[in-house]
C-alpha cells in the first residue's frame, strides 16, 4: 500500500539539523556555509537557536524526534553548553524516539577534543570527524590545521566518550595513485569503529580549489578513469573488512548507519536551523523546502524580529518524486517504486528502466529498484534518465 | 526634375574596415542633408546584425544636394554597396546603376583583397574612379606608399588621388568637388520611352515592397502603371521618391535620377533585380542586357532544435525569403533530425546571417547541417542532375562522373606567412594561378574547389596569419573530380546529416578529422560508441568513445537536495536538445563542428 502522499515523509522520519556556520581556518576545497569569526558570542547564539526550534516547533507539534545533527563549519566549537541548551530545548518541544541519534561533527584538534565529555553530558551519542587524511603531507595540502597524530589522538578521547564514532577521509586527492589509496584506506579500517564516510575530492565552483582548478593551476588529480577504480576498490576493501557500502560514500556496519542521514536519504522530513540550513517540512498536506539566511549576521537581525528563514517553497508532485529519486537512489537498499509512483502520479517510466537494466546499470526486486554495482560510479547519469518531466 | 549635367552617380569600394561607411556619413553631414543632430554613426548601416558584423549586407541609397564651388547644385547619388565576397553579385548589379566609383583605401593599410575584388566590378562596370586615401589623421598613414600600390597592383592612375580623413573631415570638400569635376553626367534622354533598372528592392512592413531603380530613359511619375519586362506583370505606382537618407517623394524621377517606388508589391520574389521597368502602355522595346538571378552556391539543412517548432520555422523561413531574393528553401526530411529545409545561400556569412535571423528574430534554437555546395551529377543515361544534399546522392552504379564548383581565390599576405598559406592552399587542393608581389606582401592566385573553402578556410587563413591576410573569390564554373560521399556511422548507424561529399585522396584525412572530432563532440554514453567513417561501406577511420566512467555526487545531504535536484533536472533538459541517433544522443553544434579542420 503506498504512503499517502501528505504523509509521506513518514517513510523517512523526522530529524532536526543545526548549522554551525563558524570554523578556525577556511579550508580551500570546502564550499559549505562556513565562516572565521574571532569572537563568538555563544549565550547569543543558544538566544538565536532556541527562538528557530520555537517557531518551527510551533509547525510540527507532536512529532517523534529521530534524530539531532549538528553540522557545520565545525560544531566542536561550540560550548558544550550551547549543545546542552539545543538538546535540552528541542527535548521540551518534540518527543524524542527511544533510539534517538543525536550526531555533533568535529574537527580532529586538541582543542576540540577537550569538550568531547561536555558534549556526551548535553546529550550527544555519536561523534563524526573530519579526518580528511593520514598522510601529513596530503593534510596540508588540502589546507587542514591539524596533523594525523593530532587526528589519531583526538579520535581515541572521541572513542572513550562515545559508542558511535566515525570519521570521514577525502580521497582521490592530487597526486594520489591506486595504491597509496588502498593503503590508506586499510590504515583508517583498522581504526574505524562501526562507520566510515569517504568522499571523492570534489572540486566545487566558488572555492580556492575551484578557482585553481578553473586556472588550470590543480595538477595531479585523478582522471575519471583511476577515480573510478579507486572507487570500485573502496567497495570491495570496505566489504570485506565487514564496512560495506550502504550508501554512495558512507559505509557501516550493519545497524550502524548514521540514523539522521538516513532521514535524507529516505526522504524524510527535517527541520534545518541556523545560518543556511535546509529544511523539508509536511504541513497541512504540502511539502516545503525551507532554506534559512546564509549569513550569519544577517541570519541573526531575522530571528530577532521573528523568523530566520528566507525561502519556503511548496515542492510540486514532481519535485517530490525527483528529490526522492536522487535521494534514495544512493541508498545500497535502492527505493520503493511504488512510493515514488505515489508521489508523481505516475510510474518511473518503463522504457527507460528497460534501457538502464539491459546495460545492466539497474535491477529491479519486488517493488525495490537498485543501482548495481557497475551504475554507482555514474549514479548521476543513472537518475538523469529516470527523472520524472 | 533635374539636368543631366548636374547629376552625379556614384557607389563607394573598399576593404572591410577601410572606412567607407564613416565617408558616407562625412558626404551626407557635409552636404547637410541631414543635421548633425540627426546624425547617427553610419546611417547608411541600418540593420543590427549589419551593426554588429561591421559590414553592409543590403545595399542602401542616399541623395545628397551638393552646392559646389562653381555656384551650381548638384545631385550626388550615393549607392552603397556591400563589402562581402558572399554579396559579389550584389555589388556587380548595382554598380552597372552608376557612372563613377570612390575607390576607398586605407592609408595606413594599403590595398587589400576585397579592394581589388571590388575595384575590377567597378572597372567591369566602365566606372570612372577617384581614388581616396583615408585615416590620414593617423601616424601610420603612408600616402605615396599606398597610390604608389594603387598605380602597380591596380593599375589606375592615382594622381588625381584625395587624401582625407573620413574621422575629423579633412579632405571631405575635396572628394566632393572631385565627384562633381572628375565623374561623367549619365546619359538619357527624357523624351525616350520609359527604361529604368530595378536595382534593388526589399520588403517593408508598412509599404510594401520598396524597389530602388535607376532611370535611364524617360520620366516615371506617381500614379503610372509600370511593366516588369522579365514577366509583363503590371503594377500600379503609389509612391515615388528619393532617400536623403529617409524617403522623401517627389513628383517624378527623369534620365539619370536614383529613386524609388512603391506599388502595392507584396512579395519581393516579384521584383527580379536587374529586370528592366517600363511603362505599360508605350513602353520600350527593348531590355536592358539582364543581370544574371543569384545562384545559391552553398546549401544546408535547417532543422528546429524542437521539433514542435516546424511551423514556426517555415513562417520565420518565409518571412526571410519575402525580403531576399537570393535565399532559397525547400522542405527536407531527415531520418534523425525530423522535418526542416534545405536551404541555399550566397556563401557562409548569409548562411550565418538568415541563422541568426531565425534564431535571434524568431527565437527559433537550430540545428545546422553540413553546409555543402552543388555538384552536378552526370549520369550515365547522359543526364545531368545537381546535388544539393550529400544525402541525395544517387546508386553510383547510375552515375557517370562528378562535377565540383570551383573558384579563383585572390589572397594578400605579408610574406612572412606566404608559406602558410600556399601550404593551407595546397591542402585544400589548390592549383597556383599567379603568385607576384605588393610591395612587402605577396599576391596568390589560387583555382580551389568551392567545396574546400566553403567552410572553415577563412577562418584557417585568418589563424594561420594572425589575421594579416586578405582573401576574395569569384565562381569559376564545373570541373570533373574524384569525388566520393563519405558517410559517418556513429554506434553502427549511419548519420545522414553528417554525411559529406570529399575528394577521394583526402577522404582519409578528413573521415580520420571528423571522427576524432565527433568523439570530442559526443558525450561519453553509458556504453562505449563506434565512430567510424566509410565510403560505400568501407571503413576508411574508427575512433571509439569509451563509455562513461564516473558521474556521481560524491555528498549529498538535506543542504543539497535542492541544488541538485535542480542541477539535474536543468541537465536532463539539456538533453533533450540533442538528437537521438538510435540510443545514441548528439548535441546540435556536433554537425558544425565536426567538419572544422585543424589544419
Ligand atoms: N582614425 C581614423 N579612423 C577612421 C577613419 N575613417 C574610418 N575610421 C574608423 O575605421 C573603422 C572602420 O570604418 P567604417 O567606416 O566602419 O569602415 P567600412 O567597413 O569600410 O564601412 C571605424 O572604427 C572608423 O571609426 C579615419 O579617417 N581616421
Ligand atoms: C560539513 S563538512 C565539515 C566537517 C568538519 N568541519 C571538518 O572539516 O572536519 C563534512 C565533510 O564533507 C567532506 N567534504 C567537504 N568538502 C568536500 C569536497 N569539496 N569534496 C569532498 N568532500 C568534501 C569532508 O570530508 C568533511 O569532513
Ligand atoms: S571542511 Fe570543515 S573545517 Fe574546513 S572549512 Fe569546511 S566546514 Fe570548515
Amino acid at each position: 500500500m503506498p504512503a499517502v502522499s501528505a504523509e509521506d515523509w513518514r517513510n523517512g522520519g523526522f530529524g532536526l539539523y543545526v548549522h554551525w556556520p563558524f570554523c578556525q581556518a577556511k579550508c580551500p576545497y570546502c564550499d559549505f556555509n562556513s565562516h572565521v569569526s574571532r569572537e563568538i558570542d555563544q549565550t547569543a547564539w543558544v538566544r538565536d537557536y532556541l527562538s528557530e526550534l520555537r517557531r518551527t516547533a510551533a509547525e510540527t507539534p507532536g512529532r517523534v524526534l529521530n534524530a539531532i545533527f549538528f553540522g557545520g563549519g565545525t560544531p566542536s566549537l561550540m560550548a558544550p553548553e550551547t549543545v546542552a541548551a539545543v538538546i535540552d530545548a528541542a527535548r521540551s518541544h518534540w518527543p524524542f524516539a527511544n533510539d534517538i541519534e543525536i550526531t555533533l561533527e568535529a574537527n580532529p584538534g586538541s582543542v576540540e577534543a577537550g569538550r568531547f565529555a561536555g558534549y556526551r553530558d548535553a546529550g550527544v551519542n555519536r561523534i563524526s570527524m573530519g579526518v580528511q587524511a593520514l598522510n601529513d603531507a596530503d593534510l596540508r595540502r588540502l589546507g587542514r590545521i591539524h596533523t594525523v597524530a593530532e587526528a589519531r589522538a583526538a579520535f581515541d578521547i572521541a572513542r572513550a566518550c562515545f559508542d558511535r564514532v566515525s570519521f570521514d577521509l577525502i580521497y582521490a586527492r592530487q597526486e594520489q595513485n591506486l595504491a597509496d589509496w588502498q593503503a590508506e584506506l586499510r590504515q583508517a579500517l583498522s581504526m574505524a569503529v562501526d562507520h566510515l564516510s569517504l568522499y571523492q575530492l570534489t572540486i566545487e565552483q566558488g572555492t580556492a580549489f575551484g578557482d585553481r582548478y578553473n586556472a588550470g593551476k590543480l595538477r595531479g588529480l585523478p582522471d575519471d578513469d583511476l577515480a573510478a577504480d579507486m572507487y570500485f576498490a573502496t567497495q570491495e576493501i570496505c566489504e570485506a573488512a565487514g564496512l560495506p557500502a550502504y550508501e554512495v560514500s558512507n559505509h557501516a556496519r550493519p545497524g550502524a548507519e548514521s540514523r539522521h542521514n538516513l532521514i535524507y536519504w529516505h526522504y524524510g522530513d527535517y527541520i534545518g536551523i541556523g545560518p543556511g540550513a535546509h529544511g523539508r517540512i509536511s504541513i497541512a498536506g504540502q511539502r516545503f523546502a525551507t532554506e534559512c539566511h546564509r549569513a550569519p549576521g544577517l541570519w541573526t537581525q531575522a530571528v530577532a524580529v521573528g523568523s530566520g528563514e528566507s525561502v519556503r517553497t511548496v515542492l510540486s508532485p514532481q519535485d517530490q518524486a525527483n528529490e526522492y529519486l536522487m535521494m534514495g537512489m544512493r541508498l545500497k537498499e535502492g527505493l520503493d517504486m511504488g512510493r515514488f509512483a505515489a508521489l508523481y502520479g505516475a510510474p518511473l517510466p518503463a522504457e527507460r528502466m528497460d534501457y538502464l537494466s539491459d546495460l545492466g546499470m539497474i535491477e529491479v526486486d519486488g517493488n525495490r529498484l537498485m543501482v548495481t554495482e557497475d551504475g554507482w560510479p555514474i549514479l548521476n547519469a543513472i537518475i538523469r534518465e529516470l527523472l520524472a518531466g | 526634375m533635374t539636368e543631366l549635367s548636374h547629376i552625379r552617380n556614384f557607389s563607394i569600394v573598399a576593404h572591410i574596415d577601410h572606412g567607407k561607411s564613416t565617408l558616407a556619413d562625412r558626404l551626407i553631414q557635409e552636404t547637410g542633408t541631414v543635421q548633425d543632430r540627426d546624425m547617427k554613426e553610419q546611417l547608411l548601416d541600418a540593420m543590427d546584425i549589419e551593426r554588429e558584423r561591421g559590414i553592409t549586407i543590403k545595399a542602401n541609397t542616399v541623395r545628397l544636394d551638393y552646392k559646389a564651388d562653381d555656384g551650381e547644385t548638384y545631385i550626388l547619388n550615393l549607392i552603397d554597396t556591400p563589402g562581402h565576397v558572399d554579396f559579389a553579385y550584389e555589388v556587380s548589379r548595382s554598380m552597372r546603376a552608376v557612372e563613377g566609383s570612390l575607390l576607398v583605401v586605407d592609408s595606413t593599410q594599403g590595398v587589400e583583397a576585397q579592394t581589388l575584388a571590388n575595384v575590377y566590378q567597378a572597372i567591369d562596370a566602365d566606372h570612372d574612379i577617384v581614388p581616396v586615401f583615408n585615416k590620414i589623421d593617423l601616424p601610420a598613414s603612408d600616402v605615396s606608399r599606398v597610390a604608389e600600390q594603387v598605380e602597380d597592383v591596380i593599375g589606375i592612375d592615382a594622381s588625381g588621388a584625395i587624401a582625407v580623413s573620413a574621422k575629423t573631415g579633412q579632405g571631405i570638400h575635396e572628394v566632393l568637388e572631385s565627384i562633381v569635376a572628375h565623374l561623367p553626367a549619365p546619359k538619357g534622354e527624357r523624351d525616350a520611352p520609359l527604361k529604368a533598372m530595378l536595382v534593388d528592392s526589399w520588403y517593408d512592413a508598412y509599404l510594401g515592397v520598396i524597389v530602388l531603380v535607376r532611370i535611364m530613359d524617360g520620366v516615371l511619375k506617381k500614379g503610372e502603371r509600370i511593366k516588369m519586362m522579365s514577366n509583363g506583370s503590371v503594377h500600379h505606382v503609389d509612391r515615388i521618391g528619393v532617400f536623403r537618407p529617409q524617403m522623401q517623394p517627389v513628383d517624378e524621377l527623369g534620365p539619370g535620377e536614383i529613386g524609388f517606388l512603391t506599388a502595392s508589391i507584396k512579395q519581393v520574389r516579384d521584383t527580379r533585380v536587374g529586370d528592366t521597368i517600363t511603362h505599360e502602355k508605350k513602353g520600350c522595346e527593348t531590355p536592358l542586357p539582364g543581370f544574371k538571378p543569384a545562384q545559391p552556391v552553398v546549401f544546408c539543412g535547417l532543422f528546429p532544435v524542437d521539433s514542435a517548432e516546424f511551423e514556426d520555422l517555415r513562417d520565420a523561413i518565409e518571412k526571410l525569403a519575402l525580403n531576399d531574393a537570393s535565399f532559397s528553401y525547400e522542405m527536407e526530411t531527415s531520418a534523425a533530425l525530423g522535418f526542416g529545409f534545405r536551404c541555399g545561400f550566397l556563401g557562409l556569412l548569409h548562411l550565418e546571417v538568415i541563422r541568426d535571423r531565425i534564431e535571434r528574430e524568431y527565437n527559433i534554437e537550430l540545428i545546422t547541417t553540413a553546409p555543402s555546395v552543388v555538384y552536378h551529377i552526370y549520369m550515365k543515361d547522359g543526364t545531368m542532375q545537381e546535388l544539393h544534399n550529400p544525402a541525395d546522392m544517387p546508386d553510383l552504379t547510375y552515375v557517370d562522373h562528378l562535377e565540383e564548383p570551383r573558384i579563383k581565390a585572390t589572397i594578400l599576405v605579408p610574406d612572412e606567412y606566404l608559406g602558410d598559406v600556399l601550404k593551407l592552399c595546397q591542402d585544400r587542393r589548390g592549383l597556383q594561378e599567379d603568385l607576384s608581389y605588393a610591395g612587402p606582401r605577396a599576391m596568390v592566385v589560387y583555382d580551389l574547389p568551392l567545396n574546400e573553402v566553403v567552410f572553415d578556410f577563412y577562418d584557417r587563413l585568418k589563424s594561420v596569419t594572425k589575421g594579416y591576410a586578405s582573401f576574395d573569390y569569384q565562381m569559376m564554373g564545373y570541373r570533373q573530380d574524384n569525388l566520393v560521399k563519405m558517410q559517418i556511422l556513429v554506434n553502427d548507424e549511419p548519420v545522414d546529416a553528417l554525411s559529406v561529399m570529399v575528394h577521394r585522396d583526402r577522404a582519409e584525412l578528413r573521415g580520420r578529422a571528423m571522427v576524432e572530432k565527433l568523439k570530442d563532440l559526443i558525450p561519453r554514453h553509458m556504453f562505449k560508441i563506434p565512430i567510424q567513417a566509410a565510403i560505400g561501406g568501407k571503413v576508411i577511420a574508427r575512433e571509439t568513445l569509451s563509455a562513461l566512467r564516473k558521474d556521481v555526487t560524491a555528498k549529498c545531504y538535506g543542504g543539497d537536495a535542492t541544488r541538485k535536484r535542480k542541477l539535474l533536472e536543468k541537465q536532463k533538459a539539456g538533453k533533450k536538445k540533442m538528437r537521438q541517433f538510435g540510443k545514441v544522443e548528439i548535441p546540435q553544434e556536433a554537425f558544425i563542428s565536426a567538419l572544422k579542420m585543424d589544419s
